[in-house]
């Protein structure tokens, strides 16, 4: 054990976490802290390594190097069934010969907890859960958002110091995947255990989480707060990862502190800014992003006079999706495209593809990034 | 006891020398049986005085080899036309019972299911004996009535081929009926869709979908006839099948051209083994 | 009308097989066989309806010794073979991937391409008094003289579970290999140890695999003829030597069929409690 002295708060820490599998690096030199009673989830593409990240916490893999340790005591070498720590998996390995009674039963079982306590610990956590009358149900009676919150009962009747969710709301259909983010985040508020949370979802990670991590080969890219991330991403992965993002190959003409004057191939010219704190000196290639809720869609030019960026343009193509809708704006000298959010403000109802519109947005929101070729998926 | 959960390093130590203990018991038999066929001695058993060939290829008693031995020369020809005969009758029967069964509704399909099954859980030997009862009713009543004596309802081959028949059947519909579960209705629509009668269809898409496993059900047919000794031994008459006559010599005691027809065995049976595994291989 | 004929029609041509097959194979023969079992001779050719082949088995002592010591060690052997088929299928099935597992499962399945007759006889060569392990006694100097080692009880025990053995594996094999991993971990994740994990977990998972290996095997030792001759020798006392005697030594059909009958009411009653101690049906089981 270290002699550093260990915040009481901190249910979980991870010191230079680095897994190998031969000469695969899956979580690359990894440290953080995750401090008890929050919502943390790790966000990546897959293959970022976010599900070794998460066995090793478990102890379903050894980590090759790097300290490892919940409630200041250390996990290596801790076999799964002495950690405490819990898993919710990704098909939430509900054990199907039981029922819903016994599933909950097991772990408490295992401790060897007295029968008749472990009767009215289950009853407990089930009603907690609004599934009082499930008890004698076995698990294949129950719906996709049932099994969801006895997977979860299961693990919190054991007041684990952290619960481990393997993207469990993978499996779920859209509408009860909004439905149930709502109900973990208020689970994890009522049971207020440390939560960590895996998932190659953003949505899911932003709506829930206090703290996200966004992963991508095996290095955290950012932790930070769902709105630190959206707002001021750190690198061009996390801009371009989460939420939506134009992104664009720009050259500079011009510097000014933080902000850049930039030029794109096809001659058009506009203002950003340096995410980070790199000076950018005339001629060096940048990656812009602009998020499409960030600019101004206007009928008239007027509008758009108070923007440091406007642009005049016909449009291409409507991507009409309720309150997702998109407009495709094609710049009128020359062929950039701009993907616009369109408000649902009522005034855009009757646009027309080849409509002339403007279009403005601020310096601050076009963020730049040294230039980088790289593609996300999810 | 997954390889994701630690384990101490002597639990699988243990647990893989269990592994091997177990395989080298799967192993021995076939093993000694294997190697006593080259052995120069006029016995299968140690000490070990050479290697030789005779036990396949001498021609003199009493090292008579087994491609010179007349009485094995010619059990071996009527384990095969038993075991071809029980093939043809066991595919054809087991693939109309697997459309009967995958495709058709009729009252009692249930009943007629397990039924269909039951003769995986008579002891062969009981089959044996009640098929020669009942055909020895047949025979004498046939006699009594009319006569006639049914040479063919006496012990011998035809009962034999009967025998086996009577439960290969069962397996060869179980493997059929798994690949046919699995096939696309749609594709026979698709067919019928274009013009094809129904017997069209089936003869031009679904059978040949099913050759896989119609082979496959074969040579495990195949296979199950030529090494079954329970229910031959009951049925058996003068033409001795392979598995009958080796028996009969092994009661005698033995010479090692048992063990140099053993191993002959144990190639063909491994070579129509193989043939399955890449046919199985080849389906997927 | 004429659609519902013809349908009606092919119906009938493919049920023509299974019924005849059936009924001629099956069905009428072991109706056959009650009918004769229940008859006594009275005189030569003259037959009478009575219960006497059935009180001979329950009056003569080596009858229903014989009976019961063969169901006795077919359910002894069964759980032999269970037991030392466990681990390996569990090894097969969860602890090794990809080549290693085909190589193995392909291993276990080798012995059984093999004929009874040959394996039984590989036995015959290892363990008889002049055979390859009582060689090696005798040369380690673990033992004075050669041994004996067939014509035993032991013997006909390693004969059975061995010639068995895949009956258990295949099944086994089966139903371990379609248990999640993550039930498993689940199992541990939640605190439980491994024989907590064996015995909550994976056996009731693999109970269809266990029951229908168990069925298998005990109908097959129970039905065994070659390795109780071969490996026990004149002393095995199998019933199904009784039934070969009654038949071909000493033609007495009628004896012959009421211990048949004697022996397929065994194998069903087993079958079926089998079946229903762990409720699971034929169909599944078989199919």
């Amino acid at each position: 054990m270290s002699d550093t002295t260990r915040d009481p708060a901190i249910d979980l820490e991870c010191r230079e976490l680095t897994k190998y599998f031969g000469n695969f690096c899956a979580v690359d030199n990894i440290s953080f802290s995750i401090p008890a009673g929050s919502f943390f989830s790790i966000l990546g593409p897959s293959g970022c390594g976010k599900t070794t990240l998460l066995r090793m916490l478990a102890g379903f893999q050894e980590p090759t190097s790097g300290e490892l340790s919940i409630k200041g005591r250390s996990m290596l070498g801790v076999p799964p069934n002495k950690r405490p720590v819990n898993m919710v998996f990704q098909h939430l390995a509900l054990f199907p010969m039981m029922t819903v009674g016994e599933n909950i039963a097991y772990g408490l079982e295992c401790q060897g907890v007295d029968k008749a306590l472990i009767l009215q610990k289950v009853q407990s956590v089930l009603e907690r859960v609004g599934l009082p009358d499930a008890i004698n149900k076995k698990p294949d009676q129950l719906s996709g958002g049932q099994k969801q919150r006895i997977a979860i009962a299961r693990c919190l009747v054991l007041e684990p110091d952290v619960l481990l969710l393997d993207e469990p709301l993978g499996a779920l259909d859209l509408k009860l995947r909004e439905h149930m983010k709502v109900e973990l985040k208020q689970l994890q508020n009522q049971f207020n255990t440390t939560f960590i949370y895996i998932t190659h979802d953003q949505s899911e990670a932003l709506v829930m989480s206090d703290q996200v991590a966004v992963m991508n080969n095996g290095k955290f890219e950012q932790v930070g707060t769902p709105q630190e991330l959206y707002y001021s991403p750190q690198t061009d992965f996390v801009a371009a990862f989460v939420g939506e993002n134009n992104r664009w190959r720009a050259s500079v003409r011009g510097a000014e502190g933080a902000v850049l004057e930039l030029e794109l191939p096809n001659g058009m010219t506009f203002k950003g800014t340096a995410a980070r704190k790199e000076a950018f000196g005339a001629g060096d290639l940048v990656d812009v992003f602009v998020r499409p809720e960030a600019i101004m869609l206007s009928k008239t030019q007027v509008d758009t006079a108070t923007f440091d960026n406007v642009l005049e343009g016909q449009v291409d193509c409507l991507l009409f999706d309720g309150a997702n809708s998109r407009v495709l704006v094609k710049e009128s000298n020359g062929n950039h495209e701009v993907n616009v959010t369109l408000p649902q403000t009522g005034e855009f109802n009757d646009l027309q593809e080849g409509q002339t519109i403007y279009l403005g947005w601020q310096q601050a929101q076009a963020k730049c990034f040294p230039a980088r070729d790289f593609s996300v998926e999810e | 006891m997954i390889p994701t959960i630690p384990q101490s390093r002597a639990f699988k130590s243990i647990y893989a020398g269990y592994i091997t203990l177990f395989f080298i018991y799967l192993a021995a038999p076939l093993v000694v049986v294997s190697v006593f066929a080259f052995n120069d001695s006029l016995f299968p058993s140690l000490p070990w005085n050479g290697f030789t060939l005779d036990w396949f290829f001498g021609d003199t008693a009493p090292r008579k080899g087994l491609f010179h031995e007349e009485p094995i020369l010619e059990s071996i020809g009527v384990s095969v036309f038993v075991a071809l005969m029980v093939t043809t009758l066991s595919v054809f029967v087991g693939t109309c019972n697997a459309f009967l069964f995958e495709r058709e509704n009729f009252p009692f399909k249930n009943v007629l299911y397990i039924l269909m099954l039951l003769p995986l859980v008579i002891p062969g030997i009981i089959l044996g004996i009640s098929i020669l009862v009942f055909s020895n009713t047949i025979a004498n009543a046939v006699e009594n009535l009319i006569g006639w004596d049914w040479e063919i309802l006496r012990p011998g081959l035809f009962l034999v081929v009967l025998g086996q028949f009577s439960f290969i059947t069962t397996i060869a519909t179980l493997v059929i009926s798994a690949r046919l579960r699995k096939f696309d209705l749609t594709l026979e629509e698709a067919a019928m869709n274009l013009g094809a009668s129904k017997w069209h269809a089936v003869r031009t898409i679904t059978l040949p979908y099913l050759r896989p496993a119609m082979i496959g059900a074969g040579l495990i047919a195949f296979l199950m006839s030529f090494e079954n000794f329970n229910t031959t031994l009951m049925l058996v008459g003068s033409d001795a099948p392979l598995t009958i006559t080796m028996f009969d010599r092994l009661r005698e005691g033995s010479t090692p051209v048992l063990n140099a027809v053993s191993l002959f065995l144990m190639i063909v049976s491994g070579m129509l083994a193989l043939v399955n595994v890449m046919m199985q291989r080849e389906k997927q | 009308m004429t659609g519902h004929n013809h349908f009606r029609l092919g119906l009938v041509l493919l049920m023509a097989p299974l019924l005849i097959w059936l009924l001629s194979l099956i069905f009428i023969p072991h109706i056959d066989m009650l009918f004769l079992s229940l008859s006594e001779k009275v005189a030569p050719r003259v037959y009478e309806t009575g219960l006497s082949n059935y009180a001979a088995f329950f009056n003569e002592p080596l009858y229903w010794n014989t009976f019961a010591r063969t169901a006795v060690m077919s359910i002894l052997a069964t759980f032999l073979t269970l037991l030392i088929g466990f681990p390996v299928s569990y090894y097969i099935a969860k602890m090794v991937r990809g080549r290693v597992r085909a190589f193995l499962f392909i291993m276990c399945m080798i012995p059984f391409w093999v004929s009874e007759l040959v394996r039984t006889f590989g036995w015959m060569i290892l363990l008889r008094e002049t055979g390859v392990i009582s060689s090696f006694l005798v040369f380690t100097g673990l033992s004075e003289g050669p041994v004996e080692l067939l014509y035993n009880d032991v013997t006909i025990m390693v004969g059975l579970v061995y010639t068995s053995m895949l009956f258990m594996v295949v099944p086994l094999v089966t139903t371990l290999d379609s248990l999640d991993d993550s039930l498993v971990e689940a199992g541990y994740d939640l605190g439980g140890n491994g024989l907590r994990v064996l015995r909550k977990v994976i056996i009731p998972h693999a109970m269809p695999g266990i029951v229908s290996g168990c069925i298998v095997v005990f109908m097959l030792s129970l039905g065994n003829y070659l390795t109780p001759v071969l490996l026990g020798g004149k002393d095995s006392m199998w019933f199904t030597e009784q039934i070969y005697t009654q038949f071909i030594t000493r033609f007495n059909w009628e004896q012959g069929a009421a211990f048949g009958f004697l022996l397929l009411i065994l194998s069903s009653l087993i079958v079926w409690g089998g079946l229903k101690i762990t409720r699971q049906t034929l169909s599944n089981t078989m199919g």
